[in-house]
């Protein structure tokens, strides 16, 4: 588990979040939502650990980040597994050499032992034939399907995704979505989710958070966002005409 | 102020650099590969350039001696003299600087932009080192690059000479021989040494630090250039009068 206790963030004059408390449950998929510039990308950052918070804390497990060590801070860092949004695969590596990477840097294992990992994960987001292949020599959904598989491969504690379906066709969204939550669930993880995303918020949210102006705005599953009279909320989720029908259905179903 | 908090982030990430080191198994196929793309990736072009740098010294030393009171065996000797103290590790380095510090900003820079620095910091992996660090250890090995850039320089310097019927063989080679001081091998040596520290790190804080997208990687290799050669020649004032004055 995630939790997040009131956390600020400023960069210059700009005041990006102002007091942000959260928790992230294991085995969930956290989902961030919210327009661009409301602070999700310096959320999540910070929850990575790349940006320092400037007050509040935010602790993994019980443990709070800012109170460990620099080595301890890297040991906490190698739990943690990541899916960019532009998949940020090594591009001088094949798909084989960016899924071995942490293993080879971080664990004592054989050639065979790792070669085995690299394989089952491999197995595990449907990609058997691209061992071989750079990551310029396969399509966009491959390219995530190797980011997620190498952000598991060190079996992490929590899976941190920005944005995983953006530049997607929806049908590869889709995969991408369910291949998530399913790691999610069969491995036990906790997941933060960046996205933009309405099919995401809808098929695998088991946890929203709206932000607004650096604030958290609304929290709740995906069924309870049909219900919501936030208004922000609702003008945010159910923008376009479709959404807007699909809400009202479910609403009159639900009376 | 900018200007120092540049030079003060340079020197921090000289420290990082050294810190928490990569694993030796992954490091050494690091270095192994950045000594072929850095050192053994650019003789070819250093020693074209160094073959006809060293005929053009020898030929303008000749076409200026117009007293006939001044010995033939001059053109051997300027031409040593010329490509020993300042082409070979000078000029070689501002080349070097062009050559491959924008292949380390544009490669560096490319894994900013595309967040595979952020990916390896996630990981835990101390990016600076695993990326900076192979390339220092690459170039230390730029003092052969220097001494093969001198060897072909009097090399093309002879050639020129002889072959143009500027000087005859024994003149030439008598001139490379006059009054020779070994300690100036030894300073172009040391200078070659500091130079290729510079063209390590100077594009690799360049390229580390930018930030913004594919432009942004072209105006920081630009930079980086514009920067490495002023600092080269800046330390090549300073060393020469602290080992030479």
């Amino acid at each position: 588990m995630i939790e997040v206790d009131n956390i600020h963030k400023s960069f210059g004059e700009s005041h990006v979040l102002k007091g942000i408390t959260a928790h992230f449950e294991k085995g969930k998929t956290n989902l961030i939502i919210g327009q661009s510039g409301s602070g999700k990308t310096v959320f999540l950052k910070c929850l990575l650990g790349l940006f320092t918070p400037d007050e509040g804390s935010i602790s993994y497990d019980g443990k709070v980040y800012s109170k460990l060590s620099a080595s301890e801070q890297r040991n906490l860092r190698q739990e943690m597994g990541m899916v960019f949004q532009g998949s940020a695969l090594f591009d001088s590596m094949t798909v084989q050499g960016n899924v071995m990477f942490p293993l080879g840097m971080f664990t004592k294992q054989s050639k065979s032992e790792m070669q085995d990992r690299v394989d089952f994960v491999l197995k595990r987001v449907n990609l058997v034939d691209a061992h071989n292949k750079f990551p310029s020599e396969i399509s966009g959904g491959m390219q995530k399907r190797v980011a997620i598989a190498r952000a598991i491969v060190m079996n992490p504690k929590y899976l941190f995704c920005d944005e995983p379906n953006s530049g997607l066709d929806p049908k590869t969204a889709i995969l991408i979505d369910n291949l998530i939550h399913e790691i999610t669930q069969e491995y036990d993880i906790t997941t933060v989710i960046n996205t933009h995303d309405m099919n995401s918020v809808m098929e695998i949210g088991e946890k929203i958070i709206f932000l607004k102006n650096g604030l958290k705005e609304w929290e709740g599953s995906n069924k309870e966002i049909f219900k919501t009279e936030n208004e922000a909320v609702t003008d945010f989720v159910y923008s376009s005409e479709l959404f807007k029908k699909v809400r009202q259905m479910y609403l009159e179903e639900r009376n | 102020m900018n200007y120092l908090a540049s030079i003060g982030s340079y020197f921090i990430m000289i420290k990082e650099v050294f810190k928490k080191p990569t694993k030796w198994s992954i490091m050494k196929t690091l270095i192994l590969k950045e000594i072929d793309e850095l050192v053994y990736g650019s003789m070819g072009i250093i020693i074209f350039i160094s073959f006809f740098i060293g005929g053009v010294v020898s030929i303008q030393t000749a076409l200026n001696i117009t007293n006939p009171l001044i010995p033939r065996n001059l053109i051997g000797f300027a031409t040593r003299q010329s490509v020993i103290l300042e082409f070979a590790p000078t000029f070689t380095s501002i080349i070097m600087a062009g050559k491959v510090g924008s292949y380390i900003t544009s490669s560096i820079g490319t894994m900013r932009v595309t967040e595979q620095i952020d990916a390896l910091e996630i990981m835990g992996v101390n990016s600076l080192n695993y990326l900076v660090f192979p390339k220092i250890i690459a170039m230390l090995f730029y003092p052969f690059v220097i001494a093969i850039a001198m060897y072909v320089g009097i090399f093309g310097g002879w050639t020129a000479g002889v072959f143009g019927g500027f000087s005859s063989s024994a003149d030439f080679v008598e001139g490379l021989q006059l009054d020779f001081i070994p300690f100036h091998v030894t300073y172009s040596f040391i200078k070659s040494i500091v130079f290729a520290l510079i063209i390590a790190t100077i594009p690799s804080f360049h390229g580390y630090y930018m930030k913004g997208g594919a432009l942004e990687v072209g105006k920081a290799s630009t930079t980086a250039f514009v920067w490495t050669s002023v600092v080269i020649i800046i330390i090549n004032y300073i060393l020469t009068q602290l080992l030479l004055g």
